[in-house]
């Protein structure tokens, strides 16, 4: 049987339910078709702003010098003036908007032997409006104070998506 | 069955009955959700491809090739989009209503567990399927979605960099991370295609393409919906703002606002949660089955009837291992066969008409031999008929007739009787009719019992209602649990239908002894 006759086999007499069905079956699609895009979601209040932090930033390494009979043992080759601990420290960080600390954190450093870099990614929420950002970081516990600081002014905007980053080229702190 | 299960299980039938007058049964989309949903994947990866030839996976070339498929090639990719997305939101929708379905009809524990436990799987599939899809758009839903999931993921601390850090700014998103985005709704529905498969594994003839004309309908019904209300995009994504008021498919993103609302790890204690529950479902609590059906090789010729009949792929064809003068014979996997009793309704050498020495036929239930069945028949013989002609029904445990009942046997399917057993009700004198009262036509509980009914009744498919057996003194009632006043009316005009026939002339009646005989055979 061609394929034309199977389909009209299997169609034949059956008109009622072809009409009956495909109306139930439009029915269903437009409901599906509403439901894939409504009702909204809102994710943002409506005045609202969102400020990220984010970065990826390697802690010290706890090192010394290496001694003369050290050094003596090794390769020539292999004779590098400092050995450090494998595990890295943690980043401090810290974070105030308009003067109010938002943010007080020591970042892990990452991987199993914890010699792999801090990382953060932090939402925060703001209405839209003026702000007056202070950002501090501390990388080597031995530092006295902080090893990195930045401040920035911003205007957030409705619906307006900032984020602060750190260039660790430059060293220093950014906004994006 | 627990309560909820069969208030859901009868409000599955009511609703199926109403859809029987509108599709017709064998065109009901509730009985065929499983093949619809192959459909579906069908028509997503087959639009999927089509939209691919004009899909750029570039930043900005994403959103705007998108857009004119979308706007300027309405006619054809615009539809086709429309398809995609529909098809795939019917996907869930068929999904969700296929497990809720199987689950009311106690289909998924005991040696059905595997297709339980794959389909849960495969939710999983459908869903990253459908959220890859919707991230490759680039409007404001594709960032919220690629936003969202990236800082669930990142929650993991799996990531050596925080992939969420990828939307910080546009200037920190890459062409590249569509070429990804791209591979990965690729892969992970040929992967979801894949468990598809897998799933369908431990049934005979599984049912992969919808009734033509359902078929139809559903190209049909997605056409013109798509035509009518087409696919859109959202403003394009930027990644200096935020998404505020997104339109979100609620079908396979609806986790989304959960996972804004509510902690990363209850969102992952969650998903772990609801996937180690449902695939422990089938075990808690673990059904309990009649053991597997037992070979006797002494009366089996490896004629493969049972093979061909069992919905479940229990039984194979393994050489033979005895003395007798065939090649093969047949061999049960217990832990595939769920006592439906097919098997013994198939056999050639089911027939109750057998004296000489013990009823044994060459494939049996060992809790529900031919032999009990037999007296259980002939104890139904006596009992008052609904109307003015003696009935004896045989009906399923599934369907309008499961429950006791005078003049009534109720057994696993109706497919466990042989057809001899009819031969042997009538032409002993046991009753002047036969009624089967199955599952309803549009889908048995064990897939096949009422094909295989029908079939051998009319004498296309082996073993044959013998031509002797007059097809007047058969009805066959297919009533689903929410039908028993139409079973209990069928059963009453036919009773007063044989009531005013004459006496069926080639009636041998059973004698007492030999009632006696099948009797105490069945007790021992």
């Amino acid at each position: 049987m061609s394929w034309a006759a199977t389909w009209a086999a299997a169609l034949r007499g059956r008109a009622r339910h072809l009409v009956a069905g495909g109306v139930v079956s439009v029915a269903l699609v437009l409901g599906a078709a509403v439901l894939s895009a409504w009702p909204d979601w809102q994710s943002l209040p409506e005045d609202g702003a969102l400020l990220r932090l984010s970065f990826t930033h390697s802690g010290a390494r706890n090192c010394r010098d290496r001694t003369e009979e050290e050094l003596a043992r090794l390769p020539p080759n292999m004779r590098g003036a400092q050995i450090c601990e494998r595990r890295r420290a943690p980043v401090h960080i810290e974070m105030d908007i308009d003067g109010r600390p938002v943010l007080t954190a020591d970042l892990m450093p990452s991987g199993l032997a914890g010699s792999g870099p801090s990382r953060i990614y932090e939402r925060i929420g703001l209405p839209a409006g003026q702000y007056a950002l202070a950002i501090r970081m501390r990388d080597d516990p031995a530092a006295s104070g902080f090893t990195h600081e930045a401040a920035f002014d911003i205007l957030l905007e409705p619906a307006q998506s900032a984020a602060i980053d750190f260039d660790s080229v430059r060293n220093t702190f950014f906004l994006h | 069955m627990t309560s909820p299960r069969i208030a859901i299980r009868n409000g599955f039938d009511r609703a199926e009955r109403l859809l029987d007058r509108v599709f017709g049964p064998d065109w009901n989309p509730l009985a065929q959700l499983g093949p619809l949903g192959w459909f579906l994947f069908w028509i997503v990866a087959v639009t999927g491809i089509y939209l691919f030839i004009f899909f750029d996976t570039g930043v900005h070339a994403a959103y705007e090739s998108v857009e004119w498929l979308t706007e300027d090639h309405w006619w054809h990719a615009g539809v086709a989009r429309s398809l995609h997305r529909y098809a795939s939101d019917l996907m869930v929708l068929m999904m969700f209503t296929h497990l809720l379905r199987e689950w009311s009809m106690d289909r998924y524990r005991g040696k059905r567990w595997f297709s339980w436990v794959t389909g849960v799987v495969v939710i999983w599939f459908v869903y990253l399927s459908g959220i890859t899809g919707y991230w490759l758009v680039w409007d404001e839903l594709a960032q919220y979605v690629a936003v969202v999931s990236t800082e669930l993921l990142d929650t993991l601390g799996i990531f050596a960099e925080p992939i969420a850090r990828n939307f910080l700014s546009p200037q920190m998103l890459s062409s590249r991370f569509f070429t990804l985005m791209v591979f990965l709704h690729i892969a992970i529905p040929l992967l979801l295609l894949l468990l598809m498969w897998v799933h369908i594994q431990r049934i005979t003839e599984a049912r992969t393409k919808p009734p033509k004309g359902l078929a139809l309908i559903t190209l049909g019904g997605l056409v013109v919906g798509s035509l009518i209300l087409p696919a859109t995009s959202q403003g394009p994504a930027d990644l200096a703002t935020v998404p505020r008021d997104v339109g979100i498919d609620w079908f396979l993103l609806s986790l989304y606002p959960v996972i804004e609302s509510v902690p990363a790890g209850a969102i992952w204690a969650g998903v772990a949660g609801f996937t180690v529950l449902m695939a422990g479902l089938p075990w808690l609590p673990r059904r309990r089955e009649g053991a597997a059906a037992e070979v006797f090789l002494d009366h089996c010729n490896g004629c493969s009837r049972c093979v061909a009949d069992c919905p479940y792929a229990a039984i194979t064809l393994v050489p033979r291992t005895d003395d007798l003068p065939f090649t093969h014979e047949a061999l049960v996997d217990p832990a595939r066969c769920v006592s439906c009793g097919i098997c013994m309704g198939s056999c050639p050498s089911s027939t109750p008409f057998r004296r000489s020495g013990a009823l044994v036929t060459g494939i049996d239930l060992p809790e529900r031999p031919l032999s009990q069945v037999r007296a259980e028949v002939i104890a139904a013989a006596g009992m008052p008929a609904p109307g003015t002609g003696r009935v004896l029904t045989l009906s399923c445990a599934h369907g309008a007739g499961a429950a006791e009942a005078p003049g009534r046997v109720v057994l696993p399917c109706v497919a466990m009787a042989p057809p001899s057993l009819i031969d042997y009700i009538i032409s002993r004198g046991l009753a002047d009719g036969v009624a089967v009262a199955g599952c309803a036509e549009r889908d048995c509980y064990n897939r096949f019992g009422v094909a295989w009914t029908e079939a051998r009744f009319d004498r296309t498919r082996d073993p044959y209602l013998r031509e002797r057996v007059p097809r007047e003194r058969l009805l066959t009632v297919w009533a689903g649990p929410t039908e028993k006043v139409r079973l209990a009316g069928e059963l009453k005009a036919f009773s007063d239908r044989l009531g005013a026939m004459p006496g069926f002339e080639n009636v041998r009646p059973l004698t007492a002894e030999e009632a006696a005989e099948a009797v105490q055979e069945a007790a021992q």
